[in-house]
């Protein structure tokens, strides 16, 4: 492996030792910059691993070009190795661009998004955005699952701490508690994943698990090991049923929202069942989970997502719902499109939150879309690429969305025709909370207080740079990936991830049927038509919204309340645990631990408090007990063979 | 003279002087007794030690066979002497001090 590629994850570790270390010295600028700076670097470096794999690619196509890092061992035990190994391959490369790019845009944004912080904060905020960025390249750059459950605990850790961020408000702890507790539930799930390999393998390394040693595992173990792979890509990429934390995750501030949803974190969970697709095409019921669990998802969130008053709330409940979409591809196959759309996702999502940032940073601090309205006016840019954004996440052609999301629709019509059209269900709800989303916000009256009324402002250069950037990839994303319904063998992004692909598909396209370009082009047009519809509805519905009409009854009150998952939750596990938990505070520990150490002492205690009283300083008793005790001794030893000589003789 | 004489003479002896330790509450009184118990067993070891000296002579004249125990007598009487110039001038300071000689009355380490 070229030594440059090295630096890709260590110049945000770099940035986040300098921050970190120094942020009682630094100035704001140089944190900015220290911290934006390294990002950047190791985008143009990712820039380069990735120009120099398209030309190597181009020079011998399908082949594989992985590039292996291989300093020395992590563990060398009898039974196995785990060598410290990092790998750069086509998949690896994809995501470095996604997340280093990305990341590096936030960055950016945030330098002027937090500014009101003291530069203490503003330096611990800067390191921790860069030990994310690290946490992920780690995880997709390591050559096994050990590297990358490295870099997965990473991730989770970086969420919990910048989540937190605003430690002084109880709520957001509680957030970033819920978030790394709902993770190390799934983290659980892909530990026992590994100890599964480790035991049936002997071997973690991507090359032997998806290679020839992977050839020895049993139907059995394959289910075994993807579902638990699953249970743990549930954690992190937040499906059902451990999905709850990423609302909350809210609590952070907007750009960390953004680093969370687009560039990593949730990402992750795609990236490591796209990896491991070898092993999930040999699953078919880990497959049809990983479908079913998708959808089911993809169309829960959506519905929340119709009700919510919060802006970061509502992209939140999109992100999960896109999520599962993502999911939904793995699960049919469809690996290439998943990883398609974990990238304009990347690109929208990020845009859609900082753009929402952009808002609350306006609004000063309001989240609430039902207080604001008529912001076109004021934010023109921000209204323009949220705009786009939204077209982008709702599928409408040419905008990136539309190609992602439909790969996976026509990979999911492929496995069961039902997926497609429950598929469908849910982008038009996507449509539909989104333009609800745009219309409440940037259209309509101005429904805030008089004095945001008066501050209202677009937000400084730094922060719509990224959001033009973002803007502008949005937009014209989806032509890596144009189908071939279009234009033949036009799929660029598909021919790129061959080689990582290939085992995978293999066993998926075996036996499967195609559409024909007609019957494609036809559910193409009817979506995008039915899409349009909802949109136009949606538009003018919410167009004209006035305050205090909202009361929500029904089925929306139940919708409102994100259908009382997090109520059930509460009543099934927390409050069960809390009592628990009372219990061993309340009888285990005073009662059984605390007596027995306690009674020890007492026991010593009492004992020679009544032993003491021999002592009585009465020399007549002591020279009693003295006495009585020779006497005892002497009927003690009185059968002493000694003894008895000595009366036999003399009486 | 049977040695059961002297055994029983012994064992009145220290008997007395037991029951003296144990029931005088004067210190010199108590002290004097310890001297009477101290003798009585000193009397035993001369007794014996006479004893078997004599019957050593009987198989070989000349020897000196049995002679330790008299021998031992010097050596507590010794002790003994060292023991009352101690034990006395403790009793001394005990009456400089408390204006009696009461042994009840040394309680002072309990507790």
């Amino acid at each position: 492996m070229n030594s440059y590629l090295l630096w890709i994850p260590l110049l945000p570790l770099l940035g986040f030792l300098l921050n970190g270390l120094g942020r009682n010295h630094l100035s704001k600028n140089a944190t900015a910059t220290i911290g934006a700076g390294m990002v950047f670097l190791s985008f143009v470096l990712s820039g380069f691993a990735f120009g120099q794999m398209l030309a190597l690619s181009h020079a011998d196509p399908g082949a594989n070009h992985t590039q292996v890092f291989y300093p020395f061992d992590l563990l060398r035990i009898p039974a196995f190795t785990i060598p410290f190994a990092l790998r750069v391959d086509h998949l690896t490369v994809l995501f470095l661009l996604i997340i280093t790019g990305i990341g590096f845009l936030i960055h950016l944004y945030s330098a002027a998004y937090m500014k009101e912080e003291t530069p203490p904060h503003f330096a611990r905020f800067f390191a921790y955005l860069n030990l994310f960025v690290f946490s992920m390249l780690v995880l997709v750059m390591g050559d096994n699952f050990v590297i990358m459950f490295f870099g997965w605990e990473g991730v989770g850790l970086c969420s919990y701490l910048l989540i937190g961020f605003w430690f002084k408000n109880t709520a957001y702890n509680a957030a970033a508690k819920k978030a790394f507790v709902m993770n190390r539930i799934g983290d659980l799930g892909f530990l026992l994943a590994i100890f599964w390999l480790l035991m049936k393998l002997g071997s973690v390394n991507y090359g032997d698990v998806f290679g020839q040693l992977g050839t020895q595992l049993t139907p059995t173990d394959i289910t075994a090991v993807t579902l638990l792979l699953f249970v743990g890509a549930m954690g992190k990429s937040a499906q059902i049923p451990l999905y709850t934390w990423l609302p909350d995750a809210m609590a952070g501030p907007t750009p960390v929202s953004a680093l969370i949803h687009a560039a990593t974190m949730v990402t992750a969970g795609i990236y490591m069942i796209a990896r491991s697709n070898v092993l999930y095409s040999l699953a078919p019921l880990t497959q049809t989970i990983v479908a079913i669990t998708g959808l089911a998802t993809a169309l829960f969130a959506a519905t929340i997502a119709l009700r919510q008053n919060d802006i970061k709330k509502v992209l939140a409940y999109s992100t999960v719902s896109q999520l599962g979409y993502m999911f939904l591809g793995l699960g049919v196959g469809a690996y290439t499109g998943a990883v398609f759309h974990v990238m304009t996702h990347a690109f929208f999502k990020a845009l859609l939150f900082l753009g929402a940032g952009s808002v609350i940073h306006a609004m000063h601090h309001e989240q609430d879309i039902l207080k604001m309205g008529n912001l076109r006016k004021y934010m023109p840019i921000t209204h323009i690429t949220f705009l786009l954004a939204c077209l982008a996440i709702a599928g409408i052609p040419p905008f990136s969305g539309f190609f992602s999301k439909d790969e996976i629709l026509v990979a999911a019509y492929l496995a069961n025709p039902l997926y497609y059209y429950l598929g469908v269900a849910g982008a038009l709800m996507t449509a539909f909370y989104m333009f609800r989303l745009y219309s409440l916000t940037f259209r309509g009256d101005f429904r805030g207080t008089k004095e945001q009324a008066h501050h209202l402002h677009e937000s400084p250069v730094p922060m719509t740079i990224p959001l033009v950037v973002l803007a502008i990839l949005s937009v014209v994303g989806g032509f890596i990936g144009i189908p071939a319904v279009f234009a033949a063998d036009a799929h660029w992004l598909e021919h790129f991830l061959a080689p990582v692909f290939r085992r995978g598909a293999a066993h998926v396209s075996e036996g499967a049927h195609h559409l024909s370009h007609s019957q494609e082009l036809i559910m193409m047009g009817v979506v995008t038509l039915l899409i349009l519809l909802v949109i136009v509805f949606s538009v003018r519905k919410y167009s004209t919204y006035t305050a205090g009409e909202e009361n929500p009854s029904g089925l929306a009150r139940v919708l409102y309340n994100k259908w009382y998952v997090d109520e059930l939750y509460q009543s099934l596990f927390v409050q069960p645990l809390h009592q628990l938990g009372g219990f061993f505070k309340n009888f285990t520990e005073p009662k059984i631990i605390d007596g027995a150490v306690n009674g020890i002492g007492k026991l010593v205690s009492y004992g020679s408090r009544q032993i003491r009283l021999v002592q009585s300083g009465q020399v007549g008793s002591y020279l009693l007990i003295m006495i009585l005790a020779i006497v005892v001794f002497f009927l003690v030893w009185f059968n002493d063979l000694h003894l008895q000589r000595f009366f036999q003789k003399y009486f | 003279m049977p040695i059961q004489y002297y055994i029983y003479f012994c064992l009145a002896l220290f008997s007395l002087g037991i029951i003296g330790v144990l029931t005088r509450r004067n210190a010199i009184i108590v002290f004097m007794c310890i001297e009477l118990m101290l003798n009585a067993v000193n009397l035993l070891l001369v007794a014996f030690s006479k004893m078997h000296h004599a019957a050593a002579l009987q198989a070989a004249p000349q020897t000196t066979a049995g002679i330790e125990g008299q021998l031992f007598v010097f050596f507590i009487m010794v002790v003994a002497a060292a023991e009352v110039s101690v034990g006395l001038a403790i009793i001394v300071m005990m009456y400089r001090n408390t204006h009696s000689i009461d042994i009840n009355f040394l309680n002072r380490l309990k507790n």
